[in-house]
Formats: structure tokens, sequence, C-alpha cells
């Protein structure tokens, strides 16, 4: 079916458009005189506000310590398939031995990486954190595949509130009495 | 025998059950869940967590004569017992009244698992059996979601190697079901599992000294409710929820053990028992659950060789072909090969007027539960195709002596490696021997020809085990780049020695072609899920070594 649209007659002074061009040249000229929203990126940078979210990272606790446990909950959850994680175990003889279990290897595909945040809401350890790099780049796809390594020094360290790891004295050790 | 049912109302409806079950089964039968942790169906009842809960009742009677008293309106007065029972431990009888679904019995199961929250670990995030933990599950499904416990927690000691190195016991998880105990009781036939020490420092331990020296202790691990035990090869590999479970049965005897075979990517990572009540019950063997690897490491054939160098499989068939199409051919056929595979070997055999053989692999011994004294699956197999008459021998020197006098020219052997089965390597220079493998082998190595073909784990097919018990199993990864389809592979030798005309059937097609023309087998081949025993009283002469073991009595037809 179709329909017909009338088209308003125009007036003499509406079809010499000049009304119409002084309107939009004072749009214009308004605009060269307010203050200016844009920024010359790259130059200058944005400020961020609080809790944004950019690419993912890893981050220690205040100790040093590696927080993630390789539960691989954040690759399950990932709706891009975006990171892979290979779990390990802790030395025996290392200090946090108790905790068992730590990545042996941690990648985060970049390129397939979409900035949801949900691998940060999963994760139990709060090991995984989305911060302020927004802008990646790289020359070949292999780049673009961050590994343990960059991941922690893109993350940096994130002091726990709860210390949910600090060791707890075992039935044996109060025995003996090390209260 | 007629099952006698008696008449059980649970939650307001009446249900017919069977005479005999306790009042869990009985409830799994209506379709209502009772969560519980002690109870295991293969294992004698402890009743020691008491989750199963559940208000029971039963037909009030006149103390003095017997007789049923009844309700003001005429119906049945239920006796309610004045607590709450476990469901475990009580069987249903006649009238029983089960109520599992009220404000007490949910505040019960709380109340059982804010107990046995208190000193549980918040370990889940490292725990290798979050994903299939019953703990996990409860607690989600009927726990109160919040712990209000601020006391110092009880800590007990944390992961510990046992069972020779197999098992890691942490015993902070432990929510002290003694399925363990019971489990090894029944297995091991000893107790190699104890509580130790009181109260809240109550602990499960393992009888020092002794090695368990057990080749089924690791089913404690898949019965443990919690990750209080886990398995030391399985340990931080993979999370469970991303593997895929395909059905599976073992190759590791002709016991035909039911497994799952769990992978992800392409790779196996472990290997666990599927229930079958006919024959594994819900358990396997430690030394099972490791055939993958063999296949994992480098010794598989992936390409095909002619003359011990790479070529290309299309041209590695032709060779082989034409070498075939010579005549004077004997075939040696394998008990790893599934059914389908050994009718189709039956036919090419036919086809080159070639003669079959088979071998038998034997251990030293049967263990009389599920590793029988067969390696191999599926040797029966062998039988129900028409390739075996007889008991065949542990070598194949009478080839050996037919290549050696000259009236065997081409030998063309599956699976097996000739050379450790009276063959040497000057047989390899007189006869051509094409060899047709997973592995590569001595005898791949030496062969004229050699082609890849998938493991088990990279077919579906049918095994006869050692009940003539016929099970399927499904294709539970791809196998590697250049490894080809064993149809295809016995279908080329037909098309391409002996000219005839026929495409590659599909694994269906054989199916129904095999069961037409094997009269014992069901029709198509279908197999319910615990398999189905075919009739074998055509051979029932034949000495096959196997003993009584598990749901299996040496000559009597199960
Ligand atoms: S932010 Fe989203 S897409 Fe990126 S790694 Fe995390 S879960 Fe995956
Ligand atoms: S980052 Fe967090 S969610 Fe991901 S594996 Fe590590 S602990 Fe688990
Ligand atoms: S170790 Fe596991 S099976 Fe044994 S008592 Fe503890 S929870 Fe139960
Ligand atoms: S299942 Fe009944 S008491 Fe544990």
């Amino acid at each position: 079916m179709s329909i017909t649209v009338d088209r308003k007659k125009l007036s003499f002074l509406e079809r010499t458009y000049i009304p119409q061009i002084i309107g939009g040249l004072y749009i214009t000229f308004r605009n060269m005189f307010k203050k200016k929203v844009t920024l010359s990126y790259p130059d200058q940078r944005p400020t961020l506000p609080p809790g944004y979210r950019g690419a993912p990272t890893l981050v220690k606790d205040g100790d040093g310590r590696e927080k993630c446990v390789s539960c691989q909950l954040c690759e399950f959850i990932c709706p891009s398939k975006a990171i892979r994680v290979t779990p390990g175990e802790i030395a025996p003889d290392g200090k946090y031995s108790f905790i068992e279990k730590a990545p042996k290897a941690f990648e985060i595909n970049m390129l397939r990486c979409i900035f949801c945040g949900m691998c940060q809401e999963v994760c139990p350890e709060k090991a995984i954190v989305l911060q302020n790099e927004f802008s990646l780049t790289g020359l070949s796809r292999a780049e673009m595949v961050r590994d343990k390594a960059a991941l922690y020094a893109a993350g940096g360290t994130m002091p726990d509130k709860i210390k949910k790891w600090s060791r707890v004295k075992s039935n044996a050790e109060l025995e003996r009495g090390d209260h | 025998m007629e099952e006698k049912l008696v008449t059980v109302n649970i939650d307001g409806a009446d249900w017919r059950v069977p005479c005999g079950l306790n009042v869990i089964e009985a409830c799994k039968f209506a379709g209502v869940e009772i969560p519980h942790f002690c109870y295991h169906e293969y294992l004698p009842v402890a009743g020691s967590c008491r989750l199963c809960l559940v208000t029971i009742g039963t037909p009030a009677r006149d103390r003095a004569t017997g007789e049923l008293i009844k309700n003001e309106d005429g119906s049945q007065k239920i006796a309610w017992m004045p607590k709450p029972a476990i469901a475990c431990g009580t069987k249903v009888c006649e009238g029983m009244h089960v109520v599992t679904k009220s404000k007490l019995i949910e505040d019960c199961r709380k109340g059982v698992l804010e107990f046995l929250l208190l000193n549980h670990p918040l370990d889940c995030p490292i725990c290798d059996k979050a994903g299939e933990c019953r703990l996990q599950e409860y607690a989600t499904a009927y726990g109160r979601g919040e712990s209000r416990f601020i006391e110092r927690k009880n800590v007990k000691p944390k992961k510990r190697e046992i069972a020779d190195g197999k098992i890691i016991l942490d015993n902070e998880r432990c929510i002290l079901c003694s399925r363990c105990i019971r489990i090894s009781r029944q297995l091991v036939g000893r107790d190699v599992f104890g509580f130790t020490k009181r109260g809240s420092k109550n602990e499960i331990a393992v009888y020092p000294g002794e090695p368990v020296n057990s080749n089924y202790i690791i089913n404690v691990v898949d019965n443990c409710p919690v990750g209080a035990l886990t398995e030391k090869a399985f340990r931080f590999k993979m999370r469970t929820w991303f593997l895929k479970m395909t059905r599976g049965i073992s190759a590791e005897s002709s016991a035909g053990v039911n497994t799952w075979i769990w992978s992800r990517e392409n790779t196996i990572y472990r290997i666990t028992p599927r229930e079958n009540r006919e024959v594994n019950d819900v358990w396997m063997s430690d030394s099972g659950r490791y055939t993958f690897g063999k296949f994992q490491s480098g010794e598989r054939l992936t390409t095909a060789r002619i003359d011990c160098s790479e070529s290309s499989a299309g041209y590695a068939l032709t060779r082989a072909s034409e070498i075939l199409g010579l005549g004077s051919v004997a075939i040696v056929a394998s008990g790893y090969q599934t059914l389908e595979e050994l009718y189709m070997v039956r036919r090419l055999a036919d086809t080159l007027k070639a003669r079959t053989y088979m071998v038998s692999h034997l251990r030293d011994s049967d263990d009389g539960m599920l590793v029988s004294i067969d390696k191999t699956p599926n040797l029966r197999g062998g039988f129900v195709a028409g390739i075996l008459k007889t008991y065949p021998k542990g070598d194949l020197s009478d080839l050996a002596e037919k290549v050696r006098d000259g009236s065997i020219k081409t030998v063309l052997c599956f699976q097996e490696d000739l050379l450790s089965l009276g063959f040497d390597a000057k047989d390899f220079k007189k006869a051509n021997i094409i060899y047709c493998g997973s592995l590569d082998n001595a005898c791949a190595k030496e062969a004229k020809v050699s082609l890849p073909l998938p493991s088990e784990f990279e077919k579906a097919g049918l095994w006869i085990n050692r009940q003539w018990r016929l099970q399927a199993f499904d294709k539970a990864v791809e196998p590697p780049e250049g490894v080809l389809a064993d149809f295809d592979v016995l279908c080329a030798f037909g098309r391409l020695a002996a000219g005839e005309e026929y495409k590659t059937p599909s694994l269906g097609e054989i199916r129904s072609e095999m069961s037409e023309n094997i009269k014992i087998l069901p029709s198509g081949c279908e197999v319910p899920a615990e398999g189905v025993v075919i009739d074998s009283s055509e051979f029932a002469n034949v000495d096959f070594p196997e003993t009584n073991a598990l749901h299996f009595t040496k000559n009597v037809q199960q």
C-alpha cells in the first residue's frame, strides 16, 4: 500500500534559503566561542571516572602474593573466550605453599576481550580487575595476547580488606600450645 | 520372581514401590530427591550424616488386638514418629507415610548443613571437587546461605598423600560420612581408612605402616561426597565443568567396565566409572583410568609409511592394495578392534580369500573383580564375527612358519605388534607386512606399508565382554591429523585389491548388515544402556580363561 505525503508549499522567503543559512551560521558561530568539550586525543588524555572498565589485569595483594588461584571461573564466564588459564601447583617450599594452587600460565587475548567485566565479577579472589587502560595496540596478533607477566605488570597491587588467606592456627599447633 | 510391591504415601501421593527399598530409594522412585551424604546405593547404610531426615508414620494399630485404628472420619489413623528419622536407614512398609516437604524438614537440613559448614574451609576455588561436590550442591539447594559462626575455625590437617601416592587427603574438607571406610572394606577387603580423635576434632585417618596396595582404591575419590579425597593424577589439571563426558568402555580387560571419558578440546583428562549394575556397579580399577596415556604420548602413528619412509595416505593405501592383490594373504585381526571392524575384516578376508588369525593377550592372573586375565576388550567379537573357532594362542608362530615356508606372502596386520608375537626381523624381508594401527610400535617401523588408524577413544563401536554382553561406546575425541578411518581403510582394500564395487558404509549400515548376517546379534545392533547379553551357546565348548569375578560366573550364561 502506498501513502502519498503532501509536501508543504514553500513561501518565497523560504525558497531563497537565506533564513536557513543565517540560522545555521548562528549555531556555528555560537559554538566557536563556547568552552570546548572534545580532547585532542592522543596528545590530551581523558580523566577516567572511578570504576572505569578498561583492560582486565591481574593484581597482587599488599604482600606481593599473587591473588589468582587458577580456579578458571573467569575462563568459564568470559563470553568471548578471551581467557585461557593453565592451572598449576605452588611449589611446596614456597611461602604460600599452603594455598596450593596458582596459575602456571594465564593468557588474555585482548583481541577477543570486549571489556565486559564478567571476569572481575566472577573472580572469588578479586584477582582479575578491569583497570584504566583502554587503548591497546600491537603489530601482530600474538602481541595482543597478554601473558601472565604482562598482566601482572599491567595490574600492580591491590590490597585486600579481608585477609582470607592469612593462616589460621591448626588444631595440631593449638595442641602444642603455640597460641 | 514377582517383585512384591507396597503402597507408600510420599508427600501426600500414593506410590507402589518394591518392598525392601529404603525411603531414599522409594522417594527417588517417586521423583522426590532426599539429600544425602553418607548413604550409597552399593554400600551398607551408616546413618552418620543425618541429612536425609524425613518425617515417617505408619498405620496405627491397637496394641492389644493388633487391629488397625481408624480416624473419626473412617480413614486410617497414622502413628507419626515423634522426631524425624533417617530415610537411608528406614525400609518402606505397607501404608507408610513419608513427609519430605515441611518446615521441620527444611530446618533439619539447614541445621545439618550449617554444622557441616562450620569448620569447612572456603576452598572451592582451589578444590578439584568443585562442580561435582555434594556439599556445594546441597548447601546451595537446602542450606541457609550465610554463616553465623564467629568463633575460631577448627583447622584440621590439609594436603597429605595417601594410598601409595595415588590420592591426596585433605582432612579440613572431610564431612565424616565414612563412605571411604565402607568402600575400602568392600573393594580392598580390609580397613584402609578409619576415624581417629573425638568430637569436633574427629578426623579420617589412614592405617599407618602398610602400603594400601590395591588397584581399586581410587573409587573412594569418585564417591567421597566432598573434596577430602582427590586424585593425584588429576589434581589441578582441569575444572570438571569444562569437561565433556562421553560414554566409554574400558579397554583394559574383557570385563568391559563402563566408563565416562572426560575430555576438553580433544584432550582426555580422566576416566571414571559409569554405573552399570550388571557389569561393574559403580566401580573401576585404578589402572584402567590411565589407558588414554599411551595414545597421548609420542608413540602414535600419525603418518602413512611405505618402506619406512613417510608417504601420503592415498598412495600408501594404493600400494598396500596392490600388494594384497597379489594373493597368498593372511590377515591378523585384533581383540582391540570393534565388532564392526572385525566383521569388515571377515568380509575382506572372504573377498581376498585370505586366512584370518587372532591372538590372545593374557595377563598373569584374573583379579576376581574388574580386571580379567584377558587384556583385550573384544576377543569374543572375533568369535561372533566368525574369525575364531577355538581359543587363540598367545602368539603367531603358526603364521610365522607359513611365512618362512613361503605359503603366505603377505600379512595384513591390525593393531598387533607382529615382532612380539613370534615374527622376527627376517620374516619382514621374506613377506610383505602391512600394518594398520594406532601405535607406532616396532611392527609399524619395520612394515612394508604402515597406515595410521584411530585409537579406541577416537571411534564409536561395539565390544563383547566376558559375559558375552554386547556394549556400545562413543567417540570421545577426534583422531590426530593424518589418521585414517578404520572402515575407509578396510573398504579401500576391498575396492582396490579385488575390484569390489561398494562405497564405504556408515556405522549404522554396517550394524544393520551385521545383524542380518549374524543371527545372535540384536536387530540393527541396537544396544540398551546396560548392554545386552547375546546367545553364546554356539561357543559353549570354547575354554575361556576368565575365572569367577564380580558379576561373572565361568561357563554360566548370564
Ligand atoms: S572483560 Fe569480559 S571479554 Fe574481557 S576477558 Fe573479562 S570476561 Fe572476557
Ligand atoms: S583470576 Fe580469579 S577467576 Fe580467574 S582463575 Fe584467577 S582466581 Fe579464578
Ligand atoms: S574422606 Fe570423604 S568419603 Fe571419607 S569420610 Fe571424609 S567425606 Fe566421607
Ligand atoms: S544419608 Fe542418611 S544419615 Fe547420611
